[in-house]
């Protein structure tokens, strides 16, 4: 959906409607580009700037094109004290960049996040919309495999 | 048959919620019976799907039944029910056969469907994975099996908040309202003013759930005294607190009930306008309440004139885009006015100008899913349970090296001990218990000695502890204290907003200290020890300052979890700073690794691998590992295929 | 109401509703602040102010934390010091310890507050935050590095410029300022007023420094260098040598710029003189063919950029006129380099500017004909500042004397420019000559005086009843802008100074703008007015003097080419 159609929806709303706007944005287009922020800083008639501050204030929020597997490790104590410190490491190791970056192919990013609320199946990461439960270091290989045959039959 | 095809909306509302003063005909109590699920007519599996459920499996167990079913060709209802509380028993998996009680299985995996469905289909409750059966009035016991509320996990527990957690259909209005569902509501609305209303709230003693402890009736009254033209309520589900979920799995599993709550308040405060404010990462709790809002406002629940008493209610769902300061009310407020969630000072408090600058009351998801137990039972009842000063209940999630971790609702006055050991079960795999964290990254790390305070906000607070949203964290031989400490003082440094210096600066600098505490330079000499042994000099006098100059809360209980583990375990610091050495084998760079002479083939593996030459040795013999020259980094750990490395 | 309450163990007097801070500096009893600001809703953000107050278990802000009857205050007790010290050390350990080589050293609050706290040795070392500094605009440079985040820039941007170019991006220890999809500010909607320069207590914004260029060119024989200084200099500069605020030194001024080295000294004063002649004749030719009105002022760069960015479609209101800095540069290169018999390209010349903006505006392209800029260099007053103590100018042990002619005479309309409101009143002093072809008989215009914000007047002049309105402060102009649109105003002329009170308190002016210093500058400002003999433009005789040998008349093709501008609207991220 073009932000146009996205922001119509919303015709007449304030700045109360600021974060919703820029959830929707990004679910639809997958980031909030430079673009967006101009074009919902125009539409509710609010400067550039002060858009662009809330939308970095919120871990929600990205500003470039996500990758094909989105890498998300439970930062939660549970996930901490079951070892997600290995996990880490081990993606690292695996994807060959640090947290937060994406890979030279462009398919994986990893990064920590708050935490998930499922202590019981410490730890827990999600890849995209998928929880992976009670994993150890040793299982990323096989997991990161995985997604790459599903990239190459795609 | 379908209970809903014969009786309608209209009935339930006109018969159920309206006019309760003729008696139903029995024809009607048997409708009601089948949508509360007293009795059913056909086999009734139910099975857990919110996150904890989910995350453990749930959906490919559900699957897998569904396959069976279609399978066998077997008629029965599916229902997805929340989470009970005992997460790691999911996927929980809950059959009932008609005329019998339901009964519960924990841990139900794919493979395990074939089995217990052929068993139970035939009356026969097969031995592994029960959890127990639920008490019935109506129907004879299954012989043999536990009741539920027997299991050591419920034995001790009063649910008030939980009530239909994982009982019943989380998005099935007609049942909330079957099972005496805003009736509450419309008590309140209809025969008390909302003056009354706080007046009943008050009488209860009910505390705010949010950490405080603040009196509820007691914050109503100021908002309601400061005169406005509008008044908001927010219910704060912005629970980002790492090891606590218990307001995510009381959205996810019964969100009418928190609707409820919600209604009954902001008719007490006078708003005519109520945010429920979720933590966007809680897809499944958003997804549910957006259901639920979608059906109490089909029944007239919300909206205006409601039910055609006159009063004026909208809820609005608003998700907080992820900032753990979200949840500190000020920021609540900024945050849903599209700004910086940045804290501001109070005075002046919300109560007096808060949202869009208008008298706002922020109330917890579970401050609020109490209300309707208060208004259906009477405040005296409420106030019969817990102790003098902390009346009824509290919902704790209990987590980590523990039996049983879940969601527990249990009376103010227990002991954290019983919390521990009797609910939860105690540690796992014999391992001796450490301590217990409580009440997140604001909270403390306790030892065994301190397990026996009773909970309760005046006993906790005169131990300098308290609740906060009340995640139980339980630790054992196997945790490293020093880095409990520095998982949450970095979670503070990332999640502080940043306004104010004490808690921008300081939780920088302290993350630094604690860093430069479980880290192993390989240049160590005896000048890094001191500056170690200056850091922990410098935590304690940073840790006052922050706790006294922070502009709030977060900022004033940053230090808690250093300052705790420092009071009750500082001997593991010692040893860190003085011994290099991590009792538990956690902090990775002071780990020692040793070859296993016996399993060495000398395949040089390890030595081509080590960064600092540390490993010593000649082809085809063992090699050995020279201690000084290890930095823990664990390659020579990965690399070796025989198993002969070894950490001590 | 007042009531009593202690501080430090004596009774003062408090007022309801005012915060601590309020009532303990009404009695005189300091305590140290970072981030707040007079006339701004406390944010409480820097916890410097924090004071013990009995019965409370944290220490309360006294910036934002009401007064009560019951207070007992403790200012200075050793657990508030401490607090205070422990703060700013934490501050510290996060800033760069390069002091000396720091263009606040000597003027920094962050400094002076350490001294004051008595901090000794950096006590708590880690990791710094790395950033890049920003030199990308042409008036000011950003260097996040030394940002201590109190947000005093961020606010004064927002709610007295209203262009928000900075805020807060991102959260917890890697916050930091940064404008729109963190953008160099050329990119940004900076205006380049550089008021972000006079509140920050650090050095994170400071302006683009023209110094080192002017000192080789004034050692390059080949150059001839020609200084002029805006109106507003001589009344700020005495205090960046501890002389008394608003004192006028415009004499001493002039005997050190010589001293220095410079060829000539003008004053550009005159030059506001010359801006009104043509002002004036824009405004009067606009008036009888009622087009085009109201009239904006253009005098005010960040005004003019401001209007190019947000409203393009209203920049035809806009003057055509150049600033007076744009006409004196254009007038040495041109008349004056004729008649010194020098080539344009063999002239230096310099600008003293109360103001960043003006050295944006001195690089705009419409500002170059034939690679021939009008103005060279602009200076700003802490930067002139710089430049005499550089040269170990004895400022108090000189003989005052005059600036050179024929660019040094002034009438003392033109010095008026310095105050917001000054532009409007020399206006209305020749405009009304031109109409009637009388003097006025009341030089002293109060209507266009004292202006806060925004304030409207109706003024007869012959058969018009024209109506002016003068903006202070650049977020006052949105709303009238609004207005104009919907066509709710009954305007002539709009007078705009981007910056509060005018360029008495630039963004080039001596740092800290203390507020009573601008009210002292200001007075001087209508001192000298009241004591000189030619009180408007159009009685400046080396002004007639110039129309009548070089630019013939106002208006004339001559002056078209080299006073007037043309203005381009501006695309960037609002």
């Amino acid at each position: 959906m073009e932000i146009e159609t996205i922001l119509e929806k919303y015709t007449g709303s304030q700045r109360d409607n600021l974060i919703p706007i820029l959830e929707e944005i990004q679910e639809e287009r997958g980031f909030i580009s430079e673009e967006a922020i101009v074009k919902v800083s125009r539409f509710l008639k609010l400067p550039a700037s002060k858009i662009y501050g809330v939308a970095t204030f919120y871990d929600f929020f990205h500003f470039e094109r996500q990758p094909a597997y989105h890498i998300r490790v439970c930062n939660g104590i549970n996930c901490h004290l079951a070892g997600s410190d290995n996990i880490l490491r081990k993606l690292e190791e695996e994807l060959k960049v640090k947290a937060g970056q994406l890979t030279r192919d462009g398919i994986f990013k990893y990064e920590l996040t708050g935490c998930l609320g499922a202590c019981n199946s410490a730890p827990v990461i999600k890849i995209n919309d998928e929880f992976y439960s009670g994993i150890t270091a040793d299982d990323i290989s096989q997991i990161i495999e995985e997604c790459k045959m599903k990239i190459k039959e795609a | 048959m379908k209970p809903t095809d014969l009786f309608s909306k209209e009935w339930l509302i006109k018969r159920i919620l309206l006019d309760t003063s003729e008696s139903l005909s029995s024809e009607e109590n048997e409708m009601l019976a089948l949508l509360r699920h007293d009795i059913v007519e056909q086999p009734v599996i139910y099975i857990g799907t919110s996150s904890c459920g989910v995350v453990a499996g749930a959906l490919k167990t559900l699957d897998a039944i569904k396959k069976y079913l279609e399978k066998h060709k077997i008629e029965t209802r599916i229902v997805e029910v929340g989470c009970i509380g005992l997460c790691s028993a999911e996927p929980i998996v809950d059959i009932q056969l008609p005329g019998k009680p339901r009964l519960s299985f924990s841990n139900v995996m794919p493979s395990d469907v074939e089995i217990l469905l052929g068993d139970l289909l035939h009356h026969t409750v097969p031995a592994n994975n029960i959890i127990g059966q639920f008490r019935s009035k109506l129907h004879e016991p299954w012989s043999n099996v536990q009741f539920i509320d027997e299991h050591p996990f419920f034995k001790y527990q009063k649910r008030i908040v939980l009530i239909n957690c994982g009982i019943s259909d989380p998005i099935n209005i007609e049942e909330y309202i079957a099972k005496g569902g805003y009736r509450s509501y419309l008590k309140a609305i209809t025969s008390y003013t909302p003056e009354k209303v706080c007046q009943i709230v008050d009488k209860s003693g009910l505390r705010g759930r949010g950490g405080r402890g603040f009196y509820v009736g007691a914050k109503w009254k100021i908002a309601r005294e400061h005169s406005s033209d509008q008044r908001y309520l927010i219910c704060n589900c912005d629970e980002s607190d790492p090891g606590a979920f218990m307001n995510r799995s009381v959205i996810e599993s019964d969100p009418h009930l928190v609707i409820e709550g919600i209604a009954i308040a902001a008719y007490a405060i006078g708003a005519t306008k109520a945010y429920i404010h979720i933590r966007k990462a809680y897809e499944k709790a958003i997804e549910q309440m957006t259901i639920a809002l979608e059906q109490a406002s089909k029944y007239g629940l919300t909206g205006n004139n409601i039910l055609g008493s006159g009063v004026n209610m909208n809820i609005v769902l608003r998700s907080s885009a992820g900032a753990y300061i979200s949840g500190e009310e000020t920021a609540l407020i900024r945050s849903i006015e599209g700004k910086r969630a940045t804290p501001n000072h109070k005075p002046p408090f919300p109560t007096q100008i808060g949202l869009f600058e208008k008298p706002t009351v922020v109330n917890n998801v579970e401050t609020l899913a109490t209300l309707p137990a208060i208004f259906n039972m009477g405040p005296q009842w409420y106030a019969e349970h817990g102790t003098a000063s902390s009346k009824g209940t509290k919902v704790f999630s209990i987590s980590g090296r523990v039996k049983n971790i879940g969601l527990i609702e249990i009376p103010f006055g227990l002991s954290l001990k019983q919390v521990v050991f009797d609910i939860a079960g105690g540690t796992k795999d014999n391992k001796v218990f450490k301590a217990l964290h409580l009440g997140g990254p604001s909270g403390f790390s306790l030892p065994e000695n301190m397990l026996d305070t009773v909970i309760d906000f005046e006993e906790l607070e005169k131990q300098g502890l308290s609740i906060g949203l009340g995640g139980m964290v339980v630790m054992d031989e196997d945790t490293c204290m020093v880095d409990v400490a520095r998982f949450f003082i970095h979670f503070m440094k990332k999640e502080s907003c940043g306004k104010c210096i004490p808690c921008r600066e300081g939780s920088r600098r302290m993350s630094d200290i604690i860093d430069n505490i479980t880290r192993n330079l390989s240049y160590e000499t005896s000048f890094e020890t001191l500056e170690r042994f200056k850091g922990v000099m410098q935590l304690e006098e940073m840790a006052e300052i922050i706790k006294i100059t922070s502009l709030c809360g977060l900022g004033k209980s940053a230090p808690n979890p250093i300052l705790s583990t420092l009071k009750w375990f500082r001997e593991e610091y010692e040893e860190h700073i003085f011994d290099r050495k991590c009792r538990a084998g956690v902090c990775q760079s002071l780990r020692k690794y040793y070859i296993d002479a016996d399993k060495c083939t000398g395949c040089t593996a390890c030595e081509s691998k080590c960064p600092t030459n540390a490993i010593f040795g000649t082809p085809l013999n063992p090699y050995y590992i020279i201690e000084e020259k290890c930095i823990g980094c664990g390659i020579c750990y990965d690399v070796c295929r025989f198993s002969a490395i070894f950490v001590k | 109401m007042f009531f009593d309450i202690e501080v430090n163990n004596k009774i003062i007097k408090a007022r309801q509703g005012e915060t601590i801070l309020q009532a303990l500096s009404r009695n005189g009893i300091k305590v140290p602040t970072l981030c707040y600001m007079e006339d701004f809703t406390p944010t409480g953000a820097c916890r410097m102010c924090v004071v013990e107050v009995e019965g409370m278990n944290d220490l309360a802000p006294a910036c934002s934390h009401p007064v009560e009857e019951w207070m007992k205050i403790k200012t200075h007790s050793p657990m508030v010091v401490k607090a205070r010290k422990t703060n700013l050390e934490l501050l510290l350990a996060n800033h760069p310890d390069d002091c000396l080589y720091c263009v606040r050293n000597g003027n920094c609050e962050l400094q002076k507050l350490a001294a004051e706290l008595d901090v000794k040795e950096r006590r708590f070392v880690g990791k710094r935050n790395k950033y890049k500094t920003d030199p990308s605009s042409p008036s000011i440079v950003h260097e996040p590095e030394k940002c201590i985040l109190c947000g005093r820039c961020v606010r004064i941007c927002e709610e007295v410029i209203g262009v928000s170019t900075l805020e807060f991006v991102r959260r917890g220890d890697s916050t930091s300022v940064s404008t729109a999809n963190e953008k160099p500010l050329n990119l940004s909607n900076c205006i380049t007023c550089g008021q972000c320069i006079m509140v920050c207590p650090a050095s994170a914004f400071y302006e683009k420094t023209h110094l080192p260029e002017l000192q080789e060119s004034l050692h390059n024989p080949k150059l001839h260098t020609v200084l002029h200084y805006s109106p507003a200099i001589s009344v700020t500069l005495a205090e960046e040598f501890g002389l008394k605020a608003g004192k006028d030194i415009s004499g001493l001024l002039n005997a050190a710029l010589r001293k220095i080295g410079f060829n000539r000294v003008f004053d550009t004063s005159f030059a506001a003189d010359l801006n009104i002649m043509e002002l004036a004749d824009e405004f009067i030719k606009r008036l009888e063919a009622d087009q085009n009105l109201p009239m904006f002022s253009s005098c005010c760069s960040s005004w003019v950029k401001f209007i190019e960015q947000y409203s393009p479609e209203m920049l035809h209101h806009l003057s055509a006129c150049k600033s007076p800095q744009q006409m004196m540069g254009a007038i040495v290169k041109s008349y004056y380099a004729e008649s010194e018999n020098l080539k344009p390209e063999e002239i230096y010349s310099v600008s003293v500017m109360p103001c960043t903006a003006k050295k944006f505006e001195a690089q705009r392209e419409e500002m170059t004909h034939k690679c021939i800029t009008d103005v060279d260099a602009v200076l700003t007053t802490r930067e002139l500042a710089k430049l005499i103590r550089l040269y170990g100018i004895d400022f108090h042990h000189n003989e005052p004397e005059l600036p050179d002619m024929p660019m040094g005479t002034r009438s003392s309309a033109g010095k008026l420019y310095g105050a917001s409101g000054g532009l409007t009143e020399a206006l209305i002093r020749t405009l009304h000559y031109r109409i009637t072809s009388k003097e006025i008989t009341q030089f002293k215009i109060t209507e266009a005086r004292q202006v806060k914000g925004r304030k409207e007047f109706k003024f007869k002049i012959g058969q018009y009843e024209l109506g002016f309105a003068i903006i202070s402060g650049l977020v006052n102009v949105k709303d009238l802008l609004k207005d104009i649109k919907e066509g709710k105003t009954n305007l002539h002329f709009v007078e705009v100074m981007a910056c509060p009170g005018g360029c008495i308190n630039g963004g080039g002016q001596p740092i800290p703008a203390d507020p009573t210093a601008v009210k002292a500058r200001a007075k001087t400002l209508y001192e000298i007015d009241e004591k000189d003999s030619i009180k408007a433009s159009h009685k400046n005789p080396m002004v007639l003097d110039l129309y009548q040998m070089f630019l013939k008349e106002p208006g004339s093709d001559k002056c078209k080419t080299l006073l007037h501008t043309k203005y381009t609207p501006r695309d960037v991220l609002l």
